[in-house]
């Protein structure tokens, strides 16, 4: 009789998660900071079709980084979660903790059980009535779950990135200036983003029932200013 | 782990259900069409029985569109009746359909109301999982099936007959619809009505449109069909100024699906009454 070999439970958990942090690491990084009107959602992303930063309900936005079709599968399936759960009970009933807290047992569920782990880290945004409601939940590719009130940063170099935010991030600034932040430390020192690398939207209060609205063009240069 | 959830999810379809994210494997998934992902899920009510008693079924009545220079105005009247009752006297039949349409319903007010939120949700969440919006005549389309599906509760006395309007950026012009009972889908050039008072408020409209309204004059001639309706169709509510009960009448343009006050339209009901004084036989 054939025994398979051991390999202790430490060993297959350090190993999958090495493999999703590295298919992660590959991706180009995306940051969910708050601003004073909503929270600006900003990804370096040279793609014009393939989206990391969408809408999922009213006041719900994401980004996927890593892996595009393991993350847009969680995209479309947030939306259909988040619509059947607002048709069948009402709008406001439907939040961005309970999603968060869905994908974070379903990553989690793939981290232990599926053959490999998902490639992917996902940022569930919700904006609030008033800026102290703003919140983003951070869910990292074995179902952990954080959330802030301020920024996240997520994909490769993060951490990089999030020590350059550190110095810069106010709470309650206005977009334009929290925007040449975010691009400012996804950039770093030796490279500069054009509006053409980036995929920016924003979840503004006041923007009507469906927050959610891309900024592209014009005005999306615009907003960037000689940063 | 595809296989688990859905088998979990097939069972039954009146219950509340454990809510679990819904993945599917590609070959049943269901795109971005809502109602077939109610479909999948077996989510969707049907049904039963015979035919219903229809003094027990509350009805919504006339609905106008009328196609304006720079869009569409879709205006409907206020009254829904169960029988020969007044059930509600400002109940609303024009709705946002998503930024650039609107439909407006007559019909068994309860399936028609239903249908009303399935289309909104069914626009926004195809654009919402692909990016974009479906074309004016996709949405158009939609509607017609809906409709269609509505058919065997039509045959028990629920039927839904809408309207369905539009800015067509494409066309960079207004569009408007008219549906039959069998989700038949007819485009119409200038004007659309639908409900029981909808034969004398088309006819007004036919009398007065020269092809090329400005935006106020289509208001105005909406709240006067739909006036003459109300006076020939018992189903149709005239105008309430002692309640302050006026017609709801929403303008469509390229700038989008706008609703128009209500102190805006008791104005101009009262200098239309004002002109018709003797006028009417």
């Amino acid at each position: 009789m054939n025994m398979p070999m051991y390999v202790s439970p430490e060993q297959v958990m350090k190993d999958r998660a090495d493999y999703a942090r590295k298919g992660i690491a590959r991706g180009r990084a995306a940051v969910g900071a708050t601003y004073a009107d909503g929270v600006l959602l900003c990804a370096e992303n040279p793609s014009n079709t393939l989206r990391k930063v969408s809408e999922i309900y009213d006041r719900i936005g994401f980004i996927g980084v890593g892996k595009y079709n393991e993350f847009d599968q969680m995209r479309v399936a947030g939306v259909r979660h988040a619509d059947l759960k607002g048709y069948s009970f009402s709008r406001q009933d439907v939040d961005a903790r309970w999603l968060a807290n869905q994908y974070a047992q379903t990553l989690g569920q793939y981290f232990t059980h599926e053959m490999k782990p998902l490639e992917v880290e996902l940022l569930v945004a919700e904006m609030g009535e008033e800026p102290c409601g703003d919140q983003i939940f951070h869910l990292l590719y074995d179902g952990t779950v954080m959330d802030t009130r301020s920024f996240v940063v997520t994909g490769g170099e993060a951490e990089v990135i999030r020590s350059r935010m550190e110095e810069t991030w106010q709470a309650e600034a206005p977009l334009d200036s929290t925007l040449q932040q975010a691009v400012a430390a996804l950039a770093g020192p030796d490279r500069t983003l054009e509006a053409d690398d980036l995929e920016v939207a924003v979840l503004a209060r006041h923007n009507g029932r469906r927050a959610f609205r891309r900024i592209e063009g014009a005005s999306l240069v615009a907003l960037l200013g000689e940063a | 782990m595809y296989r688990k959830a859905a088998s979990r999810r097939l069972e039954k379809a009146d219950t509340l259900q454990p809510v679990t994210l819904p993945f599917f494997a590609s070959s049943d998934d269901p795109g971005p069409d809502f109602v077939e992902l109610l479909r999948t899920l077996k989510r969707q009510p049907e049904l039963g029985g015979t035919a219903l008693d229809p003094t027990q079924i509350t009805h919504a009545t006339t609905v106008v569109a009328i196609r304006s220079d720079d869009g569409v105005v879709m205006a409907g009247d206020r009254r829904a009746t169960s029988g020969h009752l007044i059930s509600h006297r400002n109940i609303e039949k024009v709705f946002p359909a998503d930024g650039l349409s609107g439909v407006a319903i007559a019909g068994a007010a309860g399936p028609a109301m239903e249908m009303v939120r399935l289309f909104q949700l069914q626009l926004e969440h195809y654009e919402k999982v692909e990016g974009n919006p479906l074309s004016l005549e996709g949405k158009a389309n939609q509607l017609s099936q809906m409709v269609r599906n509505n058919l065997p509760a039509a045959m028990q006395g629920l039927g839904v007959v809408p309207l369905f309007a539009g800015y067509d950026s494409q066309q960079e012009k207004g569009r408007l619809f008219q549906y039959d009972i069998t989700g038949g889908r007819y485009e119409e050039r200038d004007y659309g009505a639908s409900g029981s008072g909808s034969l004398h408020a088309g006819t007004v409209i036919k009398l007065r449109h020269n092809g090329n309204l400005k935006q106020s004059e289509a208001v105005d001639l909406a709240i006067e069909s739909l006036f003459h309706a109300a006076d020939e169709d018992s189903a149709t509510g005239g105008p309430d100024p002692i309640r302050g009960i006026y017609p709801v009448v929403a303008a469509i343009t390229k700038d989008g699906f706008s609703r128009i006050p209500n102190e805006e339209i008791a104005t101009r009901t009262g200098a239309i009454l004002a002109n018709l004084n003797g006028g009417v036989a």
